[in-house]
């Protein structure tokens, strides 16, 4: 069991305008993108976000080897509720999955 | 061909000069930069105004006023002054006139404004014009009119419409990030969809390359394709780096949609042509039946107040989610019966730095591992900012003294300043995430010229 952080290159995660977020994840080589394809079900993520699975959006980008996730952001950016203004931190909770 | 010059990202991000004085040696056509984003948050169009000092934007503005004199082209900024709104133009535009004034220069300035009344939004949603993208808030006719700015969002042809008028400068309202970009390599007869492409690719200037921070980038648009090439010193494009643009701030990385159509990458070729510069081709432009604009809306989500303790008693530390649980729910209960409000009039929340401030419930239990201290942010919201700075009084002794049990003595928690509640005043909220239908492109937007400077 690794954290998929240590699996690749990086992982992004940003606002797509104030009501999604997105979420890439840079694998860096062809082996590692092969991996997180084969051992990150959508539904992990759907999970660990509290999100519907059916609401998460999945690129698998091979000519990249990037993994893509883009939903519906937890709370609207910038609403009284909202930690993060900019969704960047998310990719942190992302690179902690263990695989 | 049409070649456009991109400064950086966005005014008042800076640029690398040198890389600046290589890109106007280079003859560009026009100089194209962004002057916003909502991802600064609502309260920016929420109250019209720009997140960056005027004197930052002032100094960064005069350098590319010099530049496009040097150049002899014009000088396209879009969603001036961070959101876009009138307002936000005026105050660019006062600016303009300012530096013009000092430089010795006379300009004509096109001022393309997309701000949008309430009464004109509301009607549109009672005559159909109106669709909601997903996800999107529920909107009524009333709420629509308690907005405190609702702009359209400009596409290639308002800008096209402002580049007709011959002017130096063009100052636009909110506009699409690609449409500053795409607009002259369109009229032009460049390829519809690497226009688009190549204006998504350089909307953030030198963040498609190495050396994102120097900002300058080039792009050749021509009949089937085309070419990014940044100009500072270290920085380089590959089909990577260029190919990888696509997918930052963008639910979808095959797909872009805009006024009047939509872009789609899917078969884009990208090819490095000397280890900097990157062609592109392939991408398709797909024009809709319907022209849209998407609108952006903010209104007052309530009244804050913010206060702050910092728990440094390892027991606390400890125990701090179970502290704050206790506390939000004392407070809450007692403003109820002290102010005569109901539950839903207020909130009362406490973030726990060093634990879970971030994500709260999503955080993933870390039971091996106990900070040193925690930062407790408290925020009140309610329905006016007098209500919010009764609910913070009403939380401060908790905040100071509340024990983990009834036996011990009473504690006291570290407070940062005095007064301990700070007033943050009106919040706002985005409001609007909908498309709205045009019988033609300049229906909701207004394009004058101005002559400013030394006349």
């Amino acid at each position: 069991m690794s954290e998929l952080g240590q699996l690749v290159e990086k992982v992004r995660s940003k606002n797509a305008g104030p009501f999604k977020l997105t979420i890439d994840i840079f694998c860096g080589s062809k082996d590692a993108y092969d991996t997180v394809k084969a051992t990150l079900p959508t539904e992990r993520i759907a999970t660990l976000l509290q999100t519907d699975p059916e609401r998460l959006q999945r690129f698998d980008i091979p000519s990249l080897n990037v993994v893509k996730f883009s939903l519906d952001r937890p709370q609207v950016q910038g609403s009284i509720h909202d930690r993060d203004m900019h969704g960047a931190s998310w990719a942190a909770l992302i690179a902690e999955i263990k695989i | 061909m049409t070649r456009v010059l991109i400064p950086s990202g966005a005014l008042g991000l800076g640029y690398d000069q040198l890389a600046m004085d290589r890109a106007i040696a280079a003859k560009p056509d026009i100089i194209a930069i962004d002057g916003g984003s909502t991802d600064s948050g609502p309260s920016y169009l929420g109250r019209g105004v720009s997140k960056y000092s005027r004197a930052s934007t002032r100094l960064e503005w005069k350098g590319l006023m010099q530049a496009r004199a040097k150049a002899g082209v014009p000088l396209v900024i879009g969603t001036a002054g961070t959101c876009g709104s009138d307002s936000a133009v005026d105050w660019l535009l006062d600016i303009t006139a300012d530096i013009a004034q000092e430089l010795g220069q006379t300009l004509k300035v096109a001022v393309l404004r997309s701000s949008q009344a309430p009464d004109y939004i509301a009607d549109a949603l009672t005559g159909g014009k109106l669709s909601p993208l997903s996800p999107a808030p529920d909107i009524s006719e009333e709420a629509i009119k308690q907005f405190t700015n609702i702009v359209a969002l400009a596409g290639a042809e308002q800008i096209q419409a402002a580049i007709n008028t011959g002017a130096d400068i063009i100052i636009a309202g909110r506009t699409t990030d690609t449409a500053i970009i795409a607009a002259l390599p369109l009229m032009q007869g460049c390829h519809a969809g690497a226009a688009w492409h190549g204006a998504k690719i350089g909307e953030c200037g030198a963040l498609c390359a190495t050396n994102p921070q120097s900002g300058v980038v080039l792009i050749d648009f021509d009949e089937s394709g085309f070419t990014i090439t940044p100009t500072a010193d270290g920085a380089h494009a590959s089909p990577h780096t260029v190919s990888a643009h696509m997918l930052y701030e963008n639910a979808d990385p095959f797909i872009l949609y805009e006024p009047g159509g939509h872009l789609d990458v899917t078969d884009a070729q990208y090819e490095s042509i000397d280890g900097t510069s990157v062609r592109a081709t392939g991408a398709r432009w797909v024009p809709s039946e319907q022209y849209t604009v998407k609108l952006e809306g903010a209104r007052i989500a309530g009244y804050q107040v913010m206060a702050f303790a910092l728990l440094r008693d390892r027991r606390y530390v400890e125990h701090a989610q179970q502290w704050a649980d206790d506390i939000t729910q004392k407070a809450r209960t007692k403003a109820i019966d002290r102010l005569g409000i109901s539950s839903h009039d207020f909130s009362i929340e406490l973030r726990l730095i060093g634990k879970n401030a971030t994500f709260g419930h999503l955080e993933p239990e870390n039971s091996n591992h106990s900070p040193t201290e925690i930062g407790v942010m408290g925020f009140v919201t309610a329905n006016s900012l007098q209500q919010a700075q009764e609910i913070g009084k009403i939380l401060n002794p908790y905040l100071l003294h509340h024990p983990l049990t009834q036996e011990e003595e009473q504690p006291t928690f570290a407070f940062q300043f005095s007064p301990a509640e700070v007033p943050v005043g009106p919040v706002y909220e985005f409001c609007l995430n909908h498309v709205m239908e045009l019988k033609h492109p300049m229906e909701a937007f207004t394009l004058e010229t101005i002559e400013v400077g030394h006349v």
